[in-house]
């Protein structure tokens, strides 16, 4: 049974800490990281237009989310047409009730699933082992991690901290059947999982799925895979339950064209994933329900700059390039979407009550990689720094920053500052500096504080014969309204 | 032309050498160099610590002192950057600040945006006979978009010799705050830039931001490599005087 992240202690900067030590982690992580990368930045290339795309699922997602009541009343309607049942969660408790309810109807104590973020997000695997329903998942990512007791580390890529040899260890550990002669081949270790998963197929008469993407129009939810696990899953059993973020609607088929040229190219690099699913409803024999759920994401659609993280298709590009994701690992955001799009979405889908959901918005360089690769142009950083002014901040920070903002809003108090350090220079240790400030000479040298700061000289060699500047009065109109 | 010098506070405070190269480079160039005494900071480290409030006090200022010149000249793609993309973030859209950076903003150029955009300048006669590795800084790579502006000034300096960068666009871990907050995967980063930069040979490593390089210098100067840091300005006005 894989663990859920939800309440997990710490915060992310000790969490990194520790995860930067780990020689393993870190090999994994960049080599996985830069093959998906490369491969990404060479299929995006090909493509002449994939700033035009960009720009038109970026506009197509803006208007889904403005008209988002309309297109969800659209698709529940759809949807009922043709005959399945649709159901509104407003938060995970009731997302999981209504699963959990759902499977019970079915006499079930089993069901497959295929890989879902959404079901991730609310715990629905450990709310159901509540209930005595055993959930089995199918991607092969997702049951190296469940069969680990382990959490996911990428959104695309599960078990991304893991190398073969460590999987191979717990295929035997855990898969009864596979023979104790299991090399650490992927071809083998992969054939090993079809055995395991292939009965499990047949034998399930309930799957639970997300989606990628709901189509307004027809009620058809879409589901993009690798491996065909989905398939099995979506098309075996006699009761299919999908949950699915709200926020995954698209209004119509012409819109999934854009979707489907950006979404394979972005996240694992290929110009289309293997196996495109698309259902509408319920077929002959078998039956269909819909769970909406919300989450959060109605507060998130509320908020005018954190709301472009509805954008998110879930492509993990961001993670692949982000240089922090890379060293600090998915665990440490400790939570079901880490890297940059983990940063700002979980503090707005959970808040930031606890330590660990405060410190994310601050786990990121702002260095911009991800809003460069992003295929539905959500700017990271610009919410990012938006979250940061809405985190609690420490004492002793806000007091430091009070004083620096004071100090640095006036020259000459800047002048009486800077001659201030020119006086103390000798007394600045270049390798230990104390408090807070140790972080910086943990690692690095402080640069030598100069004899004279620039405005000084320039005052002392009359450079600023001609120094004009502003006038008094247009300075000292900070009361006005501005 | 009436051009402003934004030396912007860390250059001020921290690396004055930087601010008087401009200075030199400018007037060897033509231009009329002012340094708006009443200047301070940009206010990017409150704004992006999440202290909107004084930052935005400081764009005000900003606005303020640089209101009125042709063209203001930064040091420091991060700081131009702030400027340009971040300040009108900070204001209502038809407010009197909204109005006020819109007249500021779109003159604010960082040195190699005007010395190739305005000046049309790629040779700047400058001298400086090292092996030099550039790092384009995070903010002037995806922010500001210099492209191969610096490196083409870079190119274009005799004795010099520029080789590539491996892993040149990855961020060094500066990052501001984020350099305090978070400093394991700050050093981490700084660690595989560090590398990067050894493994070319070169004997100075150069960027557009010197907050960026006392980062990277930093953590050279503590592995005691021997490897030195210089602005990208201080490499433009060196002459064969000097």
């Amino acid at each position: 049974m894989s663990a859920t992240f939800i309440g997990m202690p710490g915060n992310f900067p000790e969490n990194a800490a520790k995860a930067v030590q780990n020689s393993q982690l870190r090999f994994n992580l960049r080599k996985a990281t830069h093959t998906i990368r490369d491969r990404r930045a060479s299929v995006v290339g090909e493509l002449p237009d994939w700033q035009e795309l960009r720009a038109a699922g970026k506009a197509i997602k803006d208007h889904t989310l403005r008209n988002l009541e309309r297109y969800l009343l659209r698709m529940e309607e759809a949807v009922t047409r043709a005959g399945g049942t649709v159901h509104w969660a407003r938060d995970a408790d009731e997302a999981n009730r209504i699963v959990t309810d759902l499977v019970k109807a079915t006499g079930e104590t089993e069901v497959v699933k295929v890989k879902s973020m959404a079901t991730q997000e609310i715990g629905l695997n450990e709310a159901l082992a509540e209930h005595g329903i055993a959930a089995y998942e199918t991607d092969l990512a997702e049951l190296i991690v469940q069969l680990g007791d382990d959490f996911p580390s990428h959104i695309l890529v599960p078990a991304i901290h893991r190398n073969r040899s460590e999987i191979r260890e717990i295929f035997l550990d855990r898969m009864p059947e596979v023979s104790p002669d299991l090399t650490d081949d992927p071809p083998a270790l992969t054939e090993a999982a079809r055995l395991h998963l292939r009965e499990r197929f047949l034998r399930s008469k309930v799957a639970i799925s997300g989606a990628n993407f709901m189509i307004a129009e027809t009620g058809t939810l879409v589901v993009l895979e690798s491996e065909g696990n989905g398939r099995m899953c979506l098309s075996l059993p006699e009761t299919l339950i999908s949950v699915v973020g709200i926020e995954k609607l698209l209004p119509s088929w012409r819109d999934l064209e854009v979707f489907l040229q950006l979404l394979p190219r972005s996240s694992t690099g290929e110009r289309m994933n293997p196996y495109t699913s698309m259902w509408t409803g319920a077929v002959e024999g078998q039956e269909f329900h819909l769970v909406l759920l919300d989450n959060g994401r109605t507060d998130v659609l509320a908020d005018e700059v954190g709301r472009q993280a509805l954008r998110c298709i879930r492509c993990s590009a961001c993670l692949n390039v982000c240089p922090v994701y890379e060293r600090a690992g998915g665990h440490a955001y400790g939570s079901v979407y880490p890297g940059p799009i983990g940063a700002i979405l979980t503090p707005q889908l959970r808040g930031m009550g606890s330590e660990l959901d405060a410190s994310l918005p601050f786990a990121s360089s702002l260095c911009g990689a991800c809003y460069d690769v992003c295929p539905v142009a959500i700017d990271i950083p610009e919410v990012l720094v938006d979250l940061r002014a809405k985190a609690p901040h420490a004492a002793a920070e806000r007091a430091g920053m009070k004083v620096a903002g004071w100090i640095l809003n006036d020259h000459e108090r800047l002048a009486k500052a800077q001659r201030a350090a020119t006086k103390l220079r000798r007394l600045v240790p270049k390798r230990r500096l104390p408090g807070p400030l140790s972080a910086w000479t943990d690692t690095r040298d402080v640069p030598e504080i100069p004899e004279e700061s620039f405005r000084d000289w320039w005052e002392r060699t009359g450079r600023g014969e001609r120094s004009g500047g502003p006038t008094e009065e247009g300075l000292r109109g900070a009361s006005e309204e501005w | 032309m009436r051009v402003a010098l934004f030396v912007t506070c860390v250059n001020d405070t921290l690396f004055p050498g930087t601010g008087k190269a401009v200075v030199s480079l400018l007037r060897r160039l033509g231009c009329d160099v002012d340094f708006p005494a009443a200047q301070t900071c940009c206010g990017q480290m409150h704004v992006n610590t999440g202290y909107r409030a004084e930052g935005t006090r400081l764009a005000r200022h900003f606005t303020e002192v640089f209101a009125g010149y042709d063209a203001v000249v930064a040091p420091s793609g991060s700081c131009a950057a702030m400027v340009r993309e971040q300040y009108p973030k900070l204001v209502e859209p038809g407010s009197r600040g909204a109005a006020a950076i819109a007249e500021v903003a779109p003159k604010v150029y960082e040195l190699s945006e005007f010395l190739i955009d305005v000046l049309k300048k790629e040779d700047v006669g400058a001298y400086f006979p090292h092996r030099v590795t550039y790092h384009p800084t995070c903010h002037s790579l995806r922010g500001l978009r210099l492209g191969d502006r610096p490196t083409r000034l870079l190119q274009n300096v005799r004795g010099l010799e520029l080789v590539p960068l491996p892993g040149a666009e990855e961020c060094c871990g500066f990052g501001g705050t984020f350099a305090v907050k978070n400093p394991a995967v700050s050093a981490a980063m700084a660690a595989d830039k560090t590398r990067g930069i050894q493994d070319t040979g070169a004997e100075v490593l150069c960027a557009a931001d010197n907050s960026c390089l006392m980062h990277i210098g930093g953590t050279l100067r503590r592995q005691k490599t021997g490897v030195r840091t210089m602005h990208l300005a201080e490499i433009l006005a060196s002459t064969e005087d000097d």
